[in-house]
């Protein structure tokens, strides 16, 4: 392949490996620069210049930023609301999908219609606001999971893929006297693990991640997530968290803010870029089967 | 006449039928239908408050009607709106000429790219940063561009060049934006041109080739002509979508520094409506944003239509 390409082509492919190889190290380096910011004691985190591995070594950000209560509540809560979302917001995308996906859906048009319009809509910030105050989510652990449970595009993803499910091995599974029901737990399902497994790490993803509910919705310090603690101490540069994680005992290691905020980053952004190797097939799969239309 | 009527009997009773055969169908549609319907249509019925004044004690229903009170209000040169509209309006612009662009240039060099397991591990790479929240990517980009000792000024520092504070600076904050924006989405941004150009019939090229045609000319002639449908449609979303200039992350990224050039409608609304209780003044801020939107999708799929491409709808 390579001795067919013209000097012209190879010069290119030269080029082209190096941007690209460029580009990811401009994608990466973030990650590496924080995370030995977090490792680093304050001295060597305050030196301007490369960050690839701490000079001066120090767990103390991490023992600072695990010592704190608040961390904790959002540890319980972002997980909580990241395993009951997605189970639950899979669950009812996959129920909604499978008849959108179904021609004798009797006034199937309407029905996707009255879902897809919505994603050229919406009441607004304050109205939403005013709905969930008037539905009593306000304030309780609910809003992380309820208002969020269906995402129109996903949704239209499983859609197009169950469509794509040849009709012929439901119809015998109907012969056999089975129901819609049952057809979609017993036949579609077992088809379907690859997008299903997109679906869900996006979901969990986006429950992971999800901080604007949290920050407008909750007041109660013990329902507080991790983006919202991230959140204090990086966005909104709130002292008192900050003085309170570094108030010491006499005889302790020092610790900057700096170091601490780091390693509260790295702590929230670890779990993604743990799993991100090994499932990154699946986070993209979902977007190759959706952008094949119907 | 009586044929008519005993046809639409018909009808409604076949369709009785039908949902009666397919009611387990209707079942598991039925939880999305309630969802959809309190979740994304309940909220249009507060739109009202546009034209009401809210008062809390009265509800939404017992507040009373003002007409076009806060449109007024709002197009007025004395409120702030026309400079959040601005504001808006240029970064998004900022978006569509660098952001769009940005993402399919790097899929045609990702498609350019013959080893396997390179372009397989660089493409991973970027889209990494799709999966992580504005409020990780503040604390990270907090870190990299501070001026003290942020590794950017560093290298701008080496090279001779002036600090520059790329979080604070009026001067800077759009470059800014925009900038950490493309790197937090090109790379996902490929992925639908990767698609679609990996469904390009390969004989085309052959042909090309046989003709003489360069791969910079295949590209020319063959690759884009053949991404362009994909391309009008993602231009569609990107144009509709120019009312939002990136809440997530300028409510991350911003401060009261940098508001003069970096409020846009969307934190506006949450800035002067939650915090300041203004509803009705926000509401109407809001449904102006949403019907201009609407009317951009429309507009741009019809002139799509009318270019000969497919649209949407």
């Amino acid at each position: 392949m390579f001795s067919r390409m013209t000097i012209g082509e190879k010069w290119f492919q030269v080029f082209a490996v190096m941007f690209i190889a460029g580009l990811s190290v401009l994608f990466v380096y973030p990650f590496i620069h924080v995370l030995s910011i977090s490792l680093s004691t304050p001295s060597e985190a305050i030196r301007p210049g490369l960050h690839l591995f701490p000079q001066e070594f120090s767990l103390e950000a991490y023992r600072k930023a695990v010592s704190s209560t608040q961390i904790w509540y959002g540890f319980r809560n972002t997980i909580f609301r990241t395993v009951v979302g997605t189970v639950l917001s899979v669950v009812v995308m996959v129920m909604a999908a499978y008849p959108l996906s179904k021609k004798y859906l009797p006034d199937r048009r309407f029905y996707t219609l009255f879902i897809v319009m919505t994603m050229f809509f919406s009441g607004g910030l304050i109205p939403s606001y005013m709905l969930i105050k008037s539905l009593g989510l306000y304030d309780s652990m609910l809003v992380y999971i309820i208002p969020s449970l269906f995402v129109t595009f996903s949704l239209l993803i499983l859609r197009n893929f169950f469509i794509g499910i040849p009709q012929e091995l439901e119809d015998s599974a109907r012969m056999d006297g089975a129901n819609d029901i049952r057809i979609l737990f017993s036949v579609v399902l077992p088809l379907s693990a690859p997008i299903i497994a997109t679906i869900t790490l996006w979901s969990a993803v986006r429950y992971w991640n999800e901080w604007f509910q949290a920050l407008i919705y909750i007041q109660d310090q013990t329902k507080i997530v991790l983006q919202i603690y991230l959140r204090r101490l990086v966005v909104e540069n709130q002292d008192m968290e900050l003085r309170m994680l570094m108030s010491q005992q006499p005889g302790q290691e020092t610790v900057t803010p700096e170091t601490v905020k780091a390693a509260v980053l790295m702590i929230i952004t670890g779990p993604i870029i743990i799993v991100y190797p090994f499932l990154q097939k699946y986070f993209v799969k979902g977007v190759m089967i959706g952008s094949l239309k119907e | 006449m009586a044929s008519l009527t005993r046809n639409r009997k018909l009808t409604a009773e076949s369709r009785w039928k039908r949902y009666k055969k397919h009611k387990y169908l209707f079942i598991l549609l039925l939880p999305a239908l309630i969802w959809y319907s309190v979740f994304q249509y309940a909220p249009l019925y507060g739109v009202q408050l546009a034209f009401k004044d809210f008062r809390v004690l009265e509800g939404i229903n017992g507040s009373p009607w003002v007409g076009f009170k806060h449109f007024e209000v709002m197009f007025t040169s004395t409120s702030q709106f026309w400079r959040v509209f601005r504001n808006t309006v240029v970064i998004s612009l900022y978006h569509i000429i660098f952001g769009f662009p940005a993402a399919i240039v790097l899929a045609l060099i990702f498609n350019e790219i013959r080893g396997k397991v390179f372009k397989r591990v660089t493409q991973s790479i970027s889209y990494l940063p799709h999966f992580l929240s504005w409020v990780i990517l503040a604390g990270l980009f907090g870190t990299i561009l501070s001026p003290s000792t942020g590794i950017v000024n560093y290298i701008l520092t080496m090279l001779g060049l002036d600090t520059i504070y790329f979080l604070g600076d009026p001067d800077y904050f759009r470059f800014t934006l925009v900038t950490t924006s493309i790197w937090k989405e090109v790379g996902w941004g490929t992925i639908i041109y990767l698609a679609a150009l990996a469904s390009i019939n390969p004989n085309l090229y052959e042909a090309a080739s046989i003709d003489g045609a360069g791969r910079w000319k295949q590209t020319l002639h063959i690759t884009l002509p053949s991404i362009l449908p994909v391309i009008c449609i993602m231009f569609i979303f990107q144009i509709s979508g120019i009312l939002d200039a990136g809440f997530d992350q300028i409510l991350n990224l911003y401060h009261p520094a940098v508001y003069e050039v970096a409020d846009i409608l969307d934190t506006y609304v949450f800035r002067v409506g939650l915090s300041q209780m203004q509803y009705s003044l926000t509401t109407a801020v809001g449904l102006f944003k949403n019907v201009i939107a609407l009317l951009l999708v429309l507009g741009t799929d019809y002139f799509i239509k009318k270019a000969g491409q497919e649209g949407l709808f």
